[in-house]
């Protein structure tokens, strides 16, 4: 059974520590008070948490969408916090990112939203042209057949679905190759026939390349089903931390608050 | 639980103004009546010009049929130059404002120096009309076709720049916050980001610029600044009124050709 909470030892470094995190948005009204996580180096870890307690800010806090006010973001031993510029875009290509609204670019072609993900490796006058490396083009059509979108290269992004949608931010992501991958609320768009498709294909594809994923979770029954780990925040602490069957009824009213919507 | 069945309702009463808003509303109805009747004082009306006004409007009709077909030869040699005036300016303030555009947009260039020096170059362009414009570039350049062009190029610069930056700070920011994720530089999300989803309010901004240009430089000529506005000026100055009858039918059929190439174009852009 996985540790509650691994030691960040020199056996054990963790793909990614927090420690101390801070951010306010308004000086003296934190969102984050002092998180400390360790993300270890394989499976899903969701954090759940009511709206508005700074799930979303921690999983941007991560890759500096949203800078931080305090703290150290550990990862592979590298310390994201203090990064800018150059640095700052080479740590964030190897961090790739799924949304909840997708954030695809709509106008452009499912191929040319999957080669997104190497805008950090292309230079801008390539993708420019389009002129991307074969690879790159050879590894994106095998992604869009394992996610089922084979044939869908030439289509534009605005003419899919939902589910077909995330699909391709998921691909994206992946593009990217990355050594973590961060999912912020990505089937919370979703119908639940979709949100399952979707959760599955991201556990898939990560557990086949190795690749831990922290997502941030609203539905509690997709987090205990897919997550081998889960953070429980509350007001910009967390409160709960360790494996999916450990979470109890009395955990949750730790969480969320309140009682009547358990039953 | 139990509904109470006869609670005491307060009378409740809902404005859609407060009283503030609606004197503020009120002063303003009359601000605008005020104006309007100062307007009328001031454009003084000549009662004697008005009354002869249809007679006179008869007379220059008549004046000008038949149109001298002779001068449509002159005519339509100025009209190609207006032409390539209209389009070569166009594209001479695209190729200016486009860089302009991307310092005025606040998402694109955080920096308020840059973004106000950048609003100035438009108020610039646009604060003075193309005609004041060619005269500056008839004094500098002589007359001709290339003071016309610079003229229709540094007006266009404040419209087509002005909007160009209106349309990249309402490109959606998702799309690039997922770039910028994955490690994009700022060119990267720049080609691959921005420009997907304003390609085509750019080219509907060029296009209706250019239709707007082949109105403004058919009257440039009036200054010297080539063009067809030179026959047009020329036949004014003569009292040939048949031959300006001819130039003013040439400037509207192209005025009607270019709204229909535009639209066709736009059809096929968007």
């Amino acid at each position: 059974m996985r540790p509650a909470m691994p030691a960040p030892g020199p056996g054990r470094p963790g793909a990614l520590v927090l420690r101390g995190l801070v951010k306010e948005y308004r000086p003296g009204q934190p969102v984050l008070r002092g998180i400390d996580l360790v993300v270890p180096d394989t499976g899903l870890t969701a954090i759940i948490g009511p709206s508005g307690t700074g799930k979303s800010t921690l999983i941007r806090c991560i890759n500096r969408l949203v800078q931080p006010t305090a703290g150290e973001i550990l990862f592979r031993g590298e310390d994201l916090a203090k990064l800018s510029g150059r640095p700052l875009r080479r740590a964030r290509r190897r961090i790739g990112m799924v949304f909840q609204e997708y954030n695809l670019v709509e106008r452009l072609s499912v191929m040319e939203n999957l080669l997104c993900g190497r805008l950090g490796y292309v230079p801008a006058w390539r993708a420019w042209l389009r002129r991307f490396p074969q690879a790159d083009v050879e590894r994106a059509f095998d992604l869009l057949d394992s996610v089922g979108l084979s044939g869908f290269a030439t289509r534009r992004a605005d003419a899919l679905s939902g589910g077909q949608r995330q699909r391709v931010g998921i691909a994206r992501a992946i593009m990217q190759e990355p050594e973590i991958i961060l999912a912020d609320e990505p089937t919370s768009s979703l119908d639940p026939k979709s949100s399952v498709e979707i959760m599955e294909i991201l556990v898939q594809l990560a557990a086949d390349r190795g690749v831990p994923v922290v997502v941030n979770i609203h539905n509690v029954a997709l987090a205990r089903r897919f997550a081998s780990r889960i953070v429980g925040m509350s007001g910009g602490h967390v409160v709960y931390d360790g494996p999916p069957e450990g979470l109890a009824d009395q955990d949750l009213r730790g969480i969320y608050g309140g009682e009547n919507w358990l039953e | 639980m139990s509904v109470p069945v006869s609670a005491p309702v307060a009378e409740r009463s809902w404005q859609r103004f407060s009283p503030g808003l609606r004197l503020a509303r009120f002063a303003f109805y009359l601000c605008t009546v005020a104006a309007f009747a100062v307007s009328l004082r001031t454009i003084e009306i000549i009662p004697e010009f008005l009354y002869d006004a249809p007679e006179q409007m008869a007379d220059l009709f008549g004046r000008m049929w038949p149109p001298d077909a002779n001068y449509l030869g002159p005519t339509l040699a100025a009209l190609v130059e207006t032409l390539h005036i209209a389009t070569l300016g166009t594209l001479l303030a695209l190729a200016m404002a486009v860089p302009v555009g991307l310092l005025a947009a606040r998402n694109l260039t955080p920096s308020l120096p840059l973004n106000l020096l950048a609003k100035f170059v438009f108020v610039t362009s646009r604060s003075v009309n193309s005609l004041v414009w060619a005269l500056l570039f008839v004094a500098v350049f002589g007359p001709g076709p290339l003071a016309g062009t610079l003229a229709i190029a540094f007006r266009s610069i404040g419209f087509t720049g002005k909007l160009f930056a209106e349309a990249l700070e309402e490109s959606s920011p998702g799309s690039i916050e997922a770039l910028t994720a994955a490690g994009a530089g700022r060119l990267s999300t720049l080609v691959f980001g921005y420009w997907p989803q304003v390609k085509p309010a750019f080219w509907s901004i060029a296009l209706f610029r250019w239709d707007i240009n082949i109105r403004e430089s058919a009257v440039l000529g009036l200054v010297g600044a080539g063009g067809i506005g030179v026959a047009l000026d020329t036949a004014l100055n003569l009292l040939y009124w048949d031959q300006v009858a001819v130039v003013l039918a040439a400037i509207f059929s192209v005025v009607v050709l270019a709204e229909i190439v535009v639209t066709l174009v736009r059809n096929r852009v968007l």
